[in-house]
């Protein structure tokens, strides 16, 4: 295994979020502080207790999965759309680097980006509300395998990307959406039988719900489905991302 | 000379159905620079392109040292550098960490020693703290060179490496790859410049349509279908070519003031001889004589049209 190669990948990726730090880390965490402010302090001190817990610390595992959802793909994307854009692809092609290593590098770079970003929140979060993690083990792994999974997904937005207004339709106008409808603020249930139903066809659901099963020990779905739900997402685009370097899709010509 | 790089019946054909290399044979040996020539689209690139793992293989088989480039493209790979045609380059990074990252990317570890020796051979060392976008297109053709050499490759490809750049850039160009020749690195490179072609390679190819039209020693090929000009000026206008010249093939030119008489040097005899006796023996007389050879550009478009 070329680890120099990826570690060469993984490092660049990594400096360039510190070359634009405020883009990388500033505007996200602010981002989520405003949202703590608005929906936490500002209209969460007059809504009720959801499954007894505060609605300002009801929201933190929605708005984390928000974020490190939304970071997972643009870092991912725009990490290997970049060098496509300005044809610097061809130093990964020409290199002894097998895809997977590839992958390692900016996906584990994404990954990494995202993940912190989405401990910050979390510490963040307790300068706002009182917050207890029943699992915290559990909500590592989940947030880890998260970040991963949204990471792979921009990867493959960012190869079968041609201009970058492609590059933001996927996240802007699919996930975003998903995002805000799978039940960041509110727990499926508080919506109408008929949207009920709708709201679990969403995917993001399923992983909003198990991430908030690891801080309150409740969710909107069973644990056991939001993890074989992920382990299914993880897949699937583990499968697209080697089909993509199998056939050179995109990649070669 | 061992040979470093083996083509055997490469085809490669696009999803549209375009055929960019049509059964293409290649041997390369090692430490010589060999030119290839070719019209735009004639299928160079694509050459590289496969050789290099930028694009795959319809069929055919390709050797880089011995092994193949698909099933053993770890080792093949780390022998190779590649400059590719587009000033391809991150804008904001430094010079320095844009160069360690290409010798990281082929595996190999940091070796600060090399990479200054490097830079201050391509004039880079003074630049090797800027950002690359604020970088002349010479000075950014230079990093890629260094990009292509960080891991010390013995092959070099250089895809037009002289495209757009401007005379003087273009001969320390030169003075680089002989001085690269010189250290035992085998080169590659695709040019439209027939003078680059003349002289800096080894030997010279010609490629249009996919196809590899000759492969031979440069000087060979001059020599061989390098056609001379005799240029002969008269003391007397000639209205016609005396029936004992004819065989010669003269063309009469400035009104009859002067004919061309074209030979090959290639050949045991030129003809030159037998035609002055001839035209003594029948009186017509020489003022002056000039000779012009043919031009490797010259050969090249007749190869071409042919």
């Amino acid at each position: 295994m070329n680890i120099r190669g990826i570690h060469a990948i993984y490092r660049y990726e990594m400096n360039r979020s510190f070359r634009t730090l405020i883009q990388s880390l500033v505007s996200p965490v602010l981002s989520t502080i405003l949202y703590f402010i608005v929906f936490g302090a500002a209209i969460g001190s007059r809504m009720d207790n959801i499954s007894n817990v505060s609605y300002g610390a009801f929201i933190v595992p929605g708005l984390i999965m928000l974020t490190v959802q939304m970071q997972s793909v643009n870092n991912a994307s725009f990490g290997i759309y970049f060098p496509k854009f300005i044809g610097t692809t061809y130093e990964l092609l020409s290199a002894p680097l097998s895809f997977v290593e590839i992958v390692i590098g900016y996906v584990g770079a994404a990954t990494t980006k995202a993940f912190s970003i989405g401990l910050i929140i979390l510490c963040t979060s307790y300068l706002f509300v009182d917050l207890d993690i029943k699992y915290p083990f559990f909500m590592l792994c989940f947030l880890l395998i998260t970040c991963m999974t949204f990471s792979l997904l921009g990867f493959i937005i960012g190869i079968v990307s041609d201009n970058f207004e492609q590059l933001n339709i996927v996240p802007m106008l699919i996930i975003t959406p998903l995002v805000f409808l799978g039940g960041s603020f509110y727990t499926i249930d508080m919506l109408p039988p008929f949207w009920q139903n709708f709201a679990l066809l969403n995917p993001i659901v399923y992983l909003i719900s198990g991430f908030r099963w690891s801080f309150f020990g409740v969710g909107d779905v069973p644990i056991f489905t939001s993890i074989i739900f992920m382990l299914i997402f993880t897949s699937i685009c583990i499968s697209i991302i080697w089909y993509i370097f199998k056939t050179g899709y995109k990649i070669k010509n | 000379m061992s040979e470093i790089i083996n083509v055997q019946n490469l085809v490669k054909k696009y999803d549209n159905n375009f055929t960019a290399v049509k059964n293409l044979n290649l041997k390369i040996r090692q430490g010589e620079i060999i030119a290839l020539l070719g019209p735009n689209g004639a299928g160079k690139t694509t050459l590289i392109s496969t050789i290099c793992g930028l694009s795959s293989i319809t069929s055919g088989l390709i050797k880089v040292n011995g092994l193949d480039v698909i099933k053993d493209y770890r080792k093949t790979r780390e022998l190779i550098g590649l400059v590719p045609q587009e000033l391809a380059l991150e804008p904001f990074e430094k010079v320095i960490n844009s160069v360690k990252f290409s010798r990281k990317l082929f595996g190999k570890k940091d070796d600060n020693e090399y990479i200054e020796k490097l830079l201050t051979k391509l004039q880079l060392y003074d630049k090797k703290n800027n950002i690359i976008k604020s970088l002349s297109g010479g000075m950014k053709r230079r990093v890629m060179i260094a990009k292509a050499l960080s891991h010390n490759p013995q092959i070099l490809f250089l895809d037009e490496p002289t495209a757009g750049v401007d005379v003087e850039l273009r001969k320390d160009m030169w003075s680089i790859i002989k001085e690269l020749k010189n250290e035992g690195v085998t080169i590659i490179l695709t040019t439209h410049y027939i003078e680059e072609a003349e002289m800096i390679a080894d030997r010279i190819g010609i490629i249009n349509h996919g196809e590899l039209l000759l492969i031979e020693e440069k000087k060979e090929l001059i020599k061989r279908m390098s056609v001379k000009t005799l240029k002969v000026k008269l003391k007397k206008t000639l209205d016609i070519i005396p029936t004992k010249l004819k065989k010669y093939n003269l063309k009469l030119i400035d009104e009859g003031k002067s004919f061309l008489y074209y030979y090959n040097t290639g050949k045991e005899r030129t003809g030159i001889t037998s035609l002055l006796s001839d035209m003594n023996k029948i009186g017509i007389n020489l003022f002056d004589i000039q000779t012009e050879e043919t031009s490797l550009e010259e050969i090249f478009v007749k190869i071409i049209k042919e």
